[in-house]
């Protein structure tokens, strides 16, 4: 009996450590500043500064690929540049002609929507921005770019590339910004059939080189090899932008779903290159069905 | 004061300072997924080693910058870090005892401790990223262990 009584009273009121004070007041703070972070803009106070910190670090992990880039260009040779120049000088003149051809059916565009009293295209800036070699999150699929608040970058803008829509900026610092491309888990774009025009969402699945397309009925028109453009709906990217090519289309009897995969038309893991869009609608966008349209983790059909 | 500084410290920083970078090196995809967090095994071997001078609070610290650094929720992993940094303090010495291959695995535990600690914040905060690839640092970061072990024991004695 005595023992059992003096092992009760070891054990009965532990004194709580300093080291294990410390560790619970760290952990409340980590859970603060997280409960505060989660809303929009609600640690921003905290993450603009330590973003003055952070830039530097990243364009010290940016230096040695952009020194690599540099050496390569300039041990080019002058023969292998003449004929690079070469080479884009045709495509210049291919496209100046096709440029003038389309300038010629885009007035004549407007001028029959405006007999029809159709709303007129919505006017497009674009700026291009170079892709920093930082590797974020292996798991998600973000990017940084080289252009930041300076430049009149704002959360959700569009990011194309030469093949099609790359992404959309997220987080914007000073200098930098952060685009969460069409492949990251939590982005959804919302995009047409180009063949049918059928409106649906594309998710993304965490793999650079796939798309999914999940809610389709079994009995949807949609092939392989059909081409998915924005469909504009959202209000964040402009309509008729080239998305992606599907791949593949599986149809389970036993599902109400068809299960479709396309690959994003834009090189979502090689690109340095890439094109800020800046796309205003002129006119308000009617009401959309769904109450909260914003693209990521949106449902907007 | 200005010895444990030269000895410990700075070799703390300067450390983690250089893991946070590696650890954002371009990789090839899938080596990307089999990188270790070698921020995290830098601040666990500080904190086996000289837990008074670079304990928790480092671990927070730096585990505040890399949120803001990979642009992820501030706080996920520092709360990570300062849980992880905690029972290596906690435990230190016993840990010091062991061989480096049960260390090892102590290592691989903890690490998996830590995605699992970020893996349920993604979840709560609504951006779930459900793979099992999410185990893959810790493998890859236990079998760093031996190296940054060796490494920080010879760089730190030396000074």
């Amino acid at each position: 009996m005595v023992a059992l009584r003096d092992r009760g009273a070891r054990f009965a009121p532990t004194r709580v450590s300093p080291l294990s004070w410390r560790a619970i007041a760290l952990m409340a703070l980590s859970i603060g500043i997280m409960v505060l972070d989660v809303r929009r803009d609600g640690a921003g106070l905290l993450r603009r500064s330590l973003a003055h910190i952070v830039a530097p670090l990243h364009r010290v992990v940016e230096a040695p690929s952009a020194l690599w880039d540099a050496a390569l260009t300039s041990v080019n040779t002058r023969d292998s540049l003449r004929t690079n120049i070469a080479a884009l000088e045709a495509r210049v003149r291919e496209d100046a002609l096709t440029l003038a051809k389309l300038r010629a059916l885009e007035l004549e565009n407007e001028r029959l929507q405006q007999l029809l009293g159709v709303s007129p295209r919505d006017a497009i800036r674009t700026l291009t921005a170079r892709v920093l070699q930082v590797d974020l999150d292996a798991l998600r699929q973000r990017v940084l770019i080289d252009r930041g608040s300076v430049d009149g970058i704002e959360p959700s803008q569009p990011v194309m590339d030469a093949h099609g829509v790359f992404g959309q900026t997220t987080r914007v610092n000073v200098s930098t910004t952060e685009v969460i491309l069409l492949s990251d888990p939590d982005h959804a774009i919302p995009v047409q059939i180009e063949r049918s025009g059928l409106r649906t969402i594309a998710m993304g699945l965490g793999d650079p080189s796939r798309l999914a397309l999940p809610y389709l009925p079994r009995n949807t028109d949609v092939q392989v090899g059909d081409s998915l453009v924005t469909s504009g709906l959202g209000g964040v990217y402009p309509p008729d932008l080239p998305v992606a090519i599907v791949t593949e289309v599986r149809r389970d009897p036993s599902q109400p779903l068809v299960q479709v995969r396309a690959v994003p038309r834009a090189n979502l893991d090689r690109d340095r290159e890439v094109m800020i869009i800046w796309y205003k609608p002129r006119v308000t966008p009617p009401p959309s069905p769904v109450p909260n349209a914003h693209p990521t983790r949106a449902s907007a059909q | 004061m200005t010895d444990s500084y030269a000895t410990h410290r700075l070799p703390a920083y300067v450390g983690a300072l250089i893991a946070l970078l590696i650890g954002a090196m371009p990789l090839p995809h899938w080596l990307g997924l089999l990188r270790p967090d070698f921020l995290l095994l830098v601040i666990m071997w500080f904190a086996l080693m000289s837990p008074r001078s670079t304990g928790l609070l480092f671990a927070f610290s730096w585990g505040l910058l890399l949120d803001a650094f990979s642009g992820i929720l501030l706080g996920q992993q520092a709360l990570g870090f300062v849980v992880v940094a905690y029972l290596m303090h906690h435990f230190h010495l016993r840990m010091r005892m062991y061989p480096l291959l049960h260390q090892s695995l102590i290592i691989l535990s903890l690490l998996w401790l830590y995605q699992f600690i970020l893996f349920w914040i993604d979840g709560v905060t609504g951006h779930p990223v459900n793979t099992w690839m999410r185990l893959l640092p810790g493998l890859g970061g236990a079998l760093c262990w031996p190296l940054v072990s060796g490494f920080f024991g010879r760089i730190v004695q030396r000074h």
